[in-house]
């Protein structure tokens, strides 16, 4: 056996080589990936221009298209309902960062509370784990509902009586709960080992958890921490049903007195407006992460 | 004699039905190497973890100078710190740079400040030939340097024993002795060390002390140069021949 072998220990990376140039052989496969590549980006391109072709025909060519298009597709009813339904859209947007922010606040706690071992948090983990059966099962728009009318029925001294704010309380309500199952979900994806390392180098739990375990945790889970979120930015559009003036509210509105739908396409295009981008950073983050997972377990 | 430093006795171990450790004594003195080797499943790694008490014990004792480790009123995170060990696996922190990894336990446990546990872990680094690996995460080092990183990180602490948990064992062969050059420095500083470890050549190079474990038990313990080339009993012989064979 060598354990001489001090050289290992400060490797160069190899200098590229420069005299090296593709064989032949090389060359032509080069060629052939390029050439299938160039035939698949055709196909796809034709595939799909096809079927929107199919897709417009087959609506247009439908008995009910002409009321269809005055109703849902009215160019000029568009633009004079979408000022009215942006400014709705910002108290969404409003909502939604405000709402966002508690739900990590509450979640992390709940998730936590579920997590820790102490004896003492005995009657909170209790409480921790009926709050997310009761909020997880309830519809979330029973809850808007429920909180919107039922909490300033009670009367009670310092309550908000805002609908926009009641809102906000129902959504944080129910998706907090999803979020606390989704962290305790990472909290416990974080592999024994990593703690073991942790309490042997003496870190006490609450320690190992703040400087070890949660970081981690939050990492593995940040993609399904998103869909959440984007999940949430839609579901603000139910707090109209308490009659805040957002998007939806004010697309009603605008339909209502115009007798044409076109203003909720408009608060749809909206929506997607937002949700697309996030959709795309989420699945960025998943692929991001899956990588780096493959890195980890590839050696 | 001095009293040693580790002192096991009578130390039981079972996981549901099955017995791991069933009867272990054994003494570490100050300075001195002690390698436990064994067919796998014969219990060295469970004995290691026993000690640091990662696993509780189911009978016996272990005291670490005066303070008895296995009494359950013991502040478990207090005897902790004056124990450090290397996993097989590493278990290097992925979120942390390897400056972060090593200087974690200083900052938080030990209250030292960032600029001089930064300084230290740079010396360790620095002694370990991963000076230019300070800001990497564990993930972008070859199997051979994050295992330095994660006895750096042990021994950041300044621990009075160290415990090695077959360190080698996850290693590509090329990669083996950069590691072992590691351990045989720190036996000439004078550290104590307990190990398991499949690595013959190097126990009988680095050891003071050589234990061979089987079912459970230490079935024979003496020199490296009495065990590994001498062994009295027929257990440890059969298990030195079907390990040299292959070597």
């Amino acid at each position: 056996m060598d354990h001489g072998t001090t050289a290992a220990l400060n490797q160069q990376a190899t200098p590229p080589d420069e005299n090296y140039r593709p064989s032949d052989r090389e060359r032509e496969r080069q060629r052939f990936r390029r050439s299938r590549k160039r035939r698949n980006t055709w196909i796809a391109a034709l595939c799909t221009v096809l079927c929107l072709v199919a897709l417009g025909a087959g609506a247009v060519a439908s008995p009910g298209w002409e009321r269809v298009h005055s109703l849902f597709l009215d160019s000029a009813e568009f633009r004079s309902s979408l000022p009215g339904i942006l400014r709705g859209f910002w108290l969404n947007i409003q909502m939604f960062l405000i709402a966002e922010v508690l739900i990590l606040g509450l979640g992390l706690l709940i998730a936590l509370v579920r997590v820790t071992r102490s004896p003492g948090l005995q009657p909170l983990r209790l409480a921790a784990t009926v709050y997310v059966d009761v909020f997880r099962g309830v519809p979330t728009l029973l809850l808007v509902f429920l909180v919107g009318f039922g909490l300033p029925a009670l009367r009670l001294q310092g309550t908000p009586t805002q609908p926009w704010v009641l809102g906000v309380i129902a959504l944080v309500l129910s998706y907090a709960a999803y979020v606390a199952e989704v962290l305790r979900a990472g909290l416990n994806s974080v592999h024994p080992a990593q703690r073991n390392a942790a309490r042997a180098l003496g870190l006490n739990e609450r320690q190992t958890l703040r400087h070890v375990v949660l970081p981690q945790a939050v990492r593995n889970v940040l993609p399904p921490l998103l869909n959440d979120f984007i999940a949430l930015q839609k579901d603000t559009a139910l707090v109209a049903v308490l009659g805040p003036l957002e998007a939806l509210r004010a697309a009603q509105i605008k339909a209502d007195y115009d007798f044409n739908y076109t203003p909720y396409l408009g608060a749809a295009l909206l929506f997607i407006a937002v949700t697309i981008p996030l959709t795309r950073f989420a699945d960025r983050l998943q692929r991001r992460a899956a990588q780096r997972t493959w890195a980890e377990t590839g050696r | 004699m001095t009293e040693p430093l580790l002192r096991i006795r009578g130390v039981r171990k079972e996981y549901g039905s099955r017995l791991v450790l069933r009867s272990i004594d054994l003494d570490v003195a100050e300075h001195q190497v002690v390698c436990l080797i064994g067919g796998s499943g014969s219990g060295k790694s469970t004995l290691l973890r026993c000690v640091d008490l990662l696993e509780t014990v189911d009978d016996g004792t272990i005291h670490l100078g005066t303070g008895e480790l296995t009494d359950p009123r013991l502040d478990a995170n207090l005897a902790r710190r004056r124990i450090g060990i290397v996993f097989q696996a590493y278990n290097l922190f992925p979120h942390l740079s390897v400056l972060d990894n090593i200087t974690l336990a200083p900052r938080r446990v030990h209250g030292v400040s960032r600029k001089q546990a930064e300084q230290s872990a740079r010396e360790l680094l620095d002694r370990f030939g991963l000076a230019d690996k300070a800001q990497e995460h564990p993930d972008r080092l070859s199997g051979g340097q994050q295992q330095r990183a994660a006895i750096a990180r042990a021994l950041a602490t300044e621990p009075e024993l160290l415990l090695f948990d077959e360190i080698t064992s996850a290693l590509d062969p090329e990669l083996v002795g950069e590691v072992l050059d590691v351990v045989t420095d720190l036996k000439q500083r004078g550290l104590t060390i307990l190990m398991a470890t499949h690595e013959m050549g190097f126990a009988r190079h680095v050891a003071d002390q050589v234990c061979f474990l089987e079912d459970g038990v230490i079935v024979e313990q003496g020199t490296a140069e009495q065990v590994l080339t001498d062994p009295r009993q027929p257990a440890t012989r059969r298990f030195l021949s079907r390990v040299l064979d292959h070597a």
